[in-house]
């Protein structure tokens, strides 16, 4: 099919509209909420150097999910900031896995969050999220395709850093091992719903907006059976989704925690321009 | 009329160097001594016959929160040149910015600045090679690869013990 260059054209054909949008839904609430879960760490990583790397990380995460929002915005969906932060839960297409709480307690009180989940959580969603940029460069719809080819230069960084994480600590030895494979498990149990292109995953590959799901599925375990190869650790098969599909508009408590706190100041005046 | 057009031709082509001349005066807000010309975030200036200028520029890096005060300031700029009617100014992705995008004054500003123009990668030695703003050594360290905006690392001379920042490498090679 020929490649669309506006968003004007992209409305003219009902159907493909549908499917772009649902698309752009998804790769937007993904890195939102990722991103979010991350700042919460501002002030509690490990150690000052990976305050102030994480912190641009989740930076330059969440301006990746106002990009794809403003995508959105220009296709008629409403203003970035209402996507943002009006939509209640069960309008939301992010992942599971990646609404999860960071551990227990709040980041004001006894925060007792798990950086073994953090680290594995990043790591193997941001390779996933380089092979699906790599990917979407080739989109059918141009203004995707140019917002995938900027994204995936800042990735590039993102992808270094959680690997120089991962390895240090699985390849270490007592609790940080042992630690870090219960993270695996935990991640593990919930990548399938990542890796899953919801109800519109046909029409995705019809309009020929990304690859095949299944080819897709396909590239990304290749990709991460070399990550645990060279972990020294025994690949685990194919994941699972135990708590769901997000992309269906399924989520978990958590992720009403998280909206209810990231949309408090926005709350209490929407009209305020910032 | 033939000499009516040519008036016109040449006036504009006075105000596009006049914009950017201006334009020289526009700084990144978290890089003062470097000018969004040199950065190469200036990908295109268009004015009309009515002195309508409108303007395409290459956000450096996605999320940068300084952007809405760089569009600002270009508009309040351009507003004061004489002839301007109207300023547009729209942020665009293609081409992507990358960092050899830099001039070599904005290199030499950058300097000025502290920080280290973006590193060579030297490809015999396979090393990235950072020059230090202060001494000149190339005896550095990357001590984080992220550093206090989305553009810039943090290093470490090891000759005159500074620590310096120094732009961060971006190309569509990544």
């Amino acid at each position: 099919m020929d490649q669309i260059a506006t968003p004007q054209e992209a409305i003219q054909n009902k159907q493909y509209k549908m499917a772009l949008i649902e698309l752009l839904y998804q790769l937007a609430d993904d890195d939102f909420i990722l991103a979010f879960r991350g700042s919460e760490w501002l002030g509690l990583a490990p150690h000052i150097e990976e305050d102030i790397a994480y912190a641009s990380i989740n930076q330059a995460t969440m301006g990746h999910a106002v990009m794809y929002y403003e995508l959105l915005e220009s296709l008629g969906e409403g203003s970035a900031d209402e996507l943002a932060h009006e939509r209640k839960a069960s309008e939301r297409k992010n992942a599971i896995l990646l609404e999860l709480m960071n551990g227990t307690g709040s980041y004001l009180e006894n925060p007792s969050y798990d950086w073994a989940f953090t680290v594995v959580r990043h790591y193997f969603y941001d390779i996933y999220k380089k092979l699906k940029l790599e990917s979407l460069k080739q989109s059918s719809y141009l203004p995707l395709a140019q917002a995938a080819t900027k994204i995936k230069m800042e990735q590039y960084y993102h992808v270094m850093h959680w690997k120089v994480w991962f390895n240090q600590l699985v390849l270490s030895g007592g609790e940080a091992k042992t630690r870090m494979q219960a993270a695996i498990q935990k991640v593990w149990d919930e990548f399938a719903d990542v890796l899953s292109y919801g109800t519109y995953a046909a029409d995705f590959s019809k309009y020929q907006l990304i690859e095949e799901e299944n080819l897709f599925k396909q590239k990304w375990e290749v990709e991460m059976q070399q990550v645990f190869q060279k972990a020294g650790i025994d690949y685990p098969g194919p994941p699972s989704a135990r708590k769901g599909n997000g992309r269906t508009g399924m989520h978990t408590e958590d992720l009403n925690q998280a909206l209810s706190i990231l949309s408090e100041v926005y709350s209490l005046d929407p009209q305020a321009t910032w | 009329m033939v000499g009516k057009v040519r008036e016109n031709v040449e006036s504009m082509e006075f105000l596009q160097s006049k914009v950017l001349q201006i334009l020289e005066n526009v700084k990144d807000p978290e890089i003062p001594s470097v000018s969004v010309v040199d950065l190469g975030m200036v990908e295109d200036i268009q004015i009309d016959q009515y002195g309508r200028v409108k303007l395409k520029v290459l956000p450096t890096f996605v999320g940068c929160p300084a952007l809405e005060i760089i569009k600002k300031n270009i508009i309040e700029a351009i507003q004061m040149v004489d002839g301007v009617n109207g300023v547009e100014v729209e942020f665009v992705h293609d081409p992507p910015w990358t960092s050899d995008r830099i001039s070599e004054k904005g290199k030499v500003n950058l300097k000025q600045f502290g920080i280290a123009p973006p590193p060579v990668f030297i490809k015999e030695k396979e090393l990235w090679d950072v020059e230090c703003p202060y001494c000149g050594s190339h005896y550095t360290t990357m001590e984080n690869l992220f550093g206090p905006t989305a553009c810039r690392s943090i290093l470490y001379c090891k000759s005159c013990k500074n620590p310096f920042e120094a732009m961060k490498p971006i190309s569509t090679l990544m």
